[in-house]
């Protein structure tokens, strides 16, 4: 079984985003139409959808190993910088994991495609932004089959520029222009400690690869390792690799909007709304978890007591995302901090795995259920959050406008999308028979058999998801209608452009929920995630827990009903009743707690003032000073020997002489 | 015979005379006679040494010979030059030459 | 001893000479101490035994060239401007004398202390030939001077051609 082919998934989109970037014929009439180029794009994604499927039915109807696991094949791996013991190598790697990511982002990616044609029509940079999105595309694929780490920082960074680049696609609005800067910054600042625990991984164990098979590392006992550095690292204490770990987690975090660096997530929106569906949504922004699903092997063997540092963080942000979305009257901001808050949840399922005790294989254990929980919730999760972005886009495109008090009553209008709305709010809240059922599910569980606290909390934040989306659902689809605002333009139904990819985006998630919970009651094995993806590699039947199935989903219909009391009517008495009760309250949520005031103070009052000030004092007078100071001694030199220039030859003959008297004694004297 | 070193003091000393000379003066031929004192120190110089100490030969002769036919043809051109200068700047003096000044 | 006596006297007409020269305000008397000179190192030359430079020298240099520098100085002088007197340039003569005392002393002092002089031989008391003169000033082989004999007629050619071109009435031009 040659895998050759998976070179046109990474080569198609870039080469699309070179032809239609770089192009000049697009022009319209003296040329092709905008929407050739766009088309082209469309074309092209198409091609690598096709191609991504046939890699994943090829792979994953390989037979299995001898143990059970799915073989890793590296098709290509070519070294690109050799550095000594160290070497950059550049490949694509197929994995359980990776596989199924490149089937969420073609599919994903193409429906976006799809989309754009209906969203974007008229704009004015409609080839730039086709060009961007086969950029993007590119370089999340390559993130994803990347053969070494350093590959994936590589296509991380690229990543980072394609999503400034998106954000930044209505530059002439400076809102954009801020956003698109403040995204690229604080991702940047995270993958600075990205870098630094590369850096750190690469030295000590001479190599950029995710396992340790071929290097020259072998672990003496857990926790330890020795190299050529032995002596490095047993003075470290043998916390080299969690620390790097660690540091790349950082990173991570940065990328996938975790608290304190979430920051630049809401304001992302910014920019176009398929560009939030594909980026912020479904692809980018799970970039740091698949990370550490990517060195989860690392993680699991050198550094698991690390891993409550994940939890501790996605569960926080998890809650405070959440708290924040049940206040917010943007539509897209509701639905950015519910991926916040949602990205949270596979955080959190990473974080709760542990390793295996007393000579069990960690995949025996109902802990490492994390591992494959918090991918099946990001396979799941991009689905309904790309298509609630994008019905969210439909939504912007009837009303013209972002704020939910410009919508209500739009069922009427729209009932293409209400539906498919629906669809993916229920499947967000967790109903049986959605896909995120099955998935949520699986992540509280395994945050049960990891701690009851951990649990709990999962729990009630997964109430307040319900609680919100809902109350989202209601204030769009139900309640008042803005009818002056109507009258002047009457919504209507998107174009089928828009509107097919919210259907096949929704029957994925409907089709996905009913094999999964069929299968979970049933115990069909091969309808379930974990027979693919696992942490181990080796299939994994999911058990449903009934206790936890049960109360999730009681709890999950409660916060409907409650959602439904509250904001259904036409008139909302109870939620102005609750509004006055704690108005503090709500404006704080409504203002996200002021974490982007508290980042503006630190960095305009503590940082510039104490920090740029002066170094901008040492590069101006120091350093500027010491430039002028040599063009001022030039300067000077020349003008004071100016003056023997004196259009006499007699002195010139003066000098020479002294000259060659000068020259002779030196010679005599040497 | 006269001992080599009695030339070439002489020689040396002729040579500075006219260093100073050429240095000290203003009138434009006065510097090339000056110039003539030196290159006739150095004739002197080529002579003796050729015939003091290396007798059997003849460069320094005919080194002399060449030197005494350059240094006319070079007068005859300082002269022309000099006087086209003079007809320039209507002075004799070499100060009056002084446009390459900075 | 004879030798010597004739060359102490041929020394210090020179250097007499010399100085005057260079330190007279009239041109004419610089010339004239030029004159002596020249016609002094033509002495030398003849000392040396070397007659065919000595007459190259009285014919080209005493003969040629002061006659030259006298009819220059005929049409250069200003008859008005004898007159005048020359301020001394205390400044440029202090530095002057300061230049040339200390390379003379240089050059003295440098050349005595090496064993270069060490190679005086005595020599008899005879001229060189003139056949031996006329073969190595025509012959072409190696040592020989055909060459340069051709070479510095072309140069005086050339030098005659600048100094008329160079020194002929620019009005005619016009």
């Amino acid at each position: 079984m040659t895998f050759e082919y998976t070179i046109g998934i990474l080569l198609l989109p870039l080469l699309s985003f070179l032809v239609i970037g770089l192009i000049d014929y697009f022009r319209g009439k003296n040329g092709w139409s905008h929407k050739a180029a766009g088309l082209m794009g469309t074309c092209s994604l198409g091609i690598v959808t096709i191609l991504c499927y046939i890699t994943a039915f090829q792979y994953f109807g390989m037979d299995r190993l001898a143990d059970g696991t799915y073989a890793t094949v590296v098709p290509y791996n070519t070294t690109w910088l050799p550095l000594g013991a160290l070497h950059f190598d550049l490949g694509i790697l197929l994995d359980p994991i990776s596989v199924m990511m490149l089937i969420v982002i073609s599919t994903v990616s193409l429906m976006v495609h799809i989309y754009s044609f209906g969203y974007m029509h008229g704009e004015k940079g409609f080839q730039r932004y086709y060009a961007f999105l086969s950029l993007f595309t590119f370089s999340m694929l390559g993130l994803v089959l990347a053969t070494n780490i350093f590959q994936m920082y590589m296509f991380w960074e690229l990543v980072g520029v394609s999503s400034y680049l998106l954000i930044g696609f209505y530059y002439p609005l400076a809102a954009a222009v801020h956003a698109s800067k403040k995204a690229f910054i604080v991702t940047r600042f995270a993958d600075m400690f990205f870098l630094i625990g590369i850096l750190i991984f690469g030295f000590y164990t001479q190599s950029f690869n995710f396992s340790f098979t071929g290097t020259e590392i072998i672990g003496a006992a857990a926790n330890t390792f020795t190299n050529c550095n032995a002596d490095k690292a047993f003075l470290a204490g043998g916390m080299i690799l969690p620390t790097a770990l660690v540091l790349m987690f950082i990173g991570g975090a940065g990328k996938s909007a975790m608290f304190p660096l979430h920051i630049w997530l809401p304001d992302a929106m910014e920019g176009p709304t398929p560009v939030s569906a594909l980026i912020h949504a479904a692809t980018m922004v799970v970039a740091g978890v698949f990370q550490i699903a990517r060195m989860f092997p690392l993680w699991i063997d050198y550094a698991p007591n690390q891993l409550s540092i994940v939890v501790v963080v996605g569960a926080f942000t998890a809650f405070y995302a959440a708290a924040i979305a049940c206040a917010q009257s943007d539509i897209k901001r509701v639905l950015a901090f519910s991926t916040i808050s949602q990205i949270a949840f596979m955080m959190v399922a990473l974080g709760v795995c542990l390793p295996g005790h007393d000579g069990e294989a960690y995949i025996d254990n109902h802990a490492s259920l994390g591992y494959m929980a918090s991918m099946f919730h990001l396979f799941t999760h991009a689905m309904f959050k790309a298509c609630l972005f994008l019905g969210a886009g439909c939504i912007i495109h009837a009303v013209h406008s972002n704020e939910m008090s410009a919508m209500g009553g739009l069922r009427k209008y729209m009932p293409i999308t209400h539906a498919t709305f629906l669809i993916s709010c229920l499947a967000i809240a967790g109903i049986p028979f959605f896909s995120g059922f099955s998935s949520k599910d699986e992540i509280i569980s395994a945050c049960f058999a990891y701690s009851p606290i951990c649990g709990w909390w999962m729990t009630g934040v997964a109430a307040m998801t319900a609680f919100y989306m809902f109350r989202l659902y209601y204030g769009i689809f139900w309640g008042t209608e803005n009818k002056e605002l109507h009258a002047h333009h009457t919504p209507h139904e998107a174009p089928w452009t828009m509107t097919f990819p919210l259907i096949f985006l929704s029957c994925v998630t409907v089709g996905v929920g009913i094999f999964t919970t069929l299968g979970g009651f049933l115990h069909w094995d091969w309808a379930s995630f974990g027979s693919f993806v696992t942490a181990s590699g080796t299939a994994y039947t999911i058990h449903f827990d009934p206790q936890i199935a049960i109360t999730s989903t009681l709890i999950a219909i409660i916060s409907i009903c409650l959602a439904t009391y509250i904001f259904k009517g036409e008139e909302q008495p109870i939620a102005d009743k609750m509004y006055s009760l704690a108005p503090n309250l709500h404006r704080w949520a409504y203002k996200r707690f002021y974490m982007d005031e508290v980042y503006q103070f630190v960095t305009h009052k503590i940082l510039f003032r104490y920090v740029s000030v002066p170094v901008q004092w040492i590069d101006e007078h120091i350093i500027n000073g010491f430039i002028d100071f040599t063009a001022w001694g030039a300067n000077a030199g020349g003008e004071s020997i100016r003056t023997t220039q004196d259009g006499d030859v007699r002195s010139y003959a003066v000098w020479f002489i002294t000259g060659v008297i000068a020259i002779t004694l030196l010679l005599i004297c040497l | 015979m006269v001992p080599v070193q009695c030339f070439f003091v002489l020689s040396a000393l002729l040579f500075f005379i006219g260093v100073f000379g050429f240095v000290t003066r203003r009138n434009m031929i006065a510097m090339l006679v000056s110039i003539e004192l030196v290159l006739n120190a150095v004739d002197i110089n080529f002579a003796a040494f050729n015939r003091l100490l290396y007798p059997e030969a003849m460069e320094g002769m005919f080194f002399t010979l060449f030197s005494i036919g350059v240094s006319a043809a070079e007068s005859a051109v300082a002269i022309a030059i000099i006087i086209n200068a003079y007809r320039h700047f209507k002075s004799d003096s070499v100060t009056s030459i002084q446009n390459m000044k900075l | 001893m004879a030798n010597i006596i004739v060359f102490a006297i041929l020394a210090a007409v020179i250097l007499c000479a010399a100085i005057f020269s260079v330190m007279t305000k009239s041109i004419m008397r610089s010339v004239t101490a030029l004159l002596f000179v020249l016609f002094a190192i033509a002495g030398l030359y003849f000392l040396l035994d070397y007659t065919f430079i000595g007459t190259a020298q009285l014919s080209i240099y005493a003969g040629g060239m002061t006659m030259i520098y006298i009819f220059a100085i005929q049409l250069i002088s200003k008859r008005r401007l004898q007159g005048i007197k020359e301020k001394i340039d205390w400044k440029r003569m202090t530095i002057a004398g300061l230049v040339a005392l200390t390379g003379c002393l240089t050059v003295i002092i440098a050349q005595l202390r090496t064993a270069f002089f060490d190679k005086f031989c005595s020599v008899p008391d005879v001229e060189v030939p003139m056949e031996r003169i006329g073969e190595t000033l025509m012959g072409s082989e190696k040592y020989q001077y055909v060459l340069p004999f051709e070479f510095i007629s072309l140069f005086l050619l050339a030098c005659i051609i600048g100094g008329l071109v160079v020194s002929r009435n620019q009005k005619e031009d016009k």
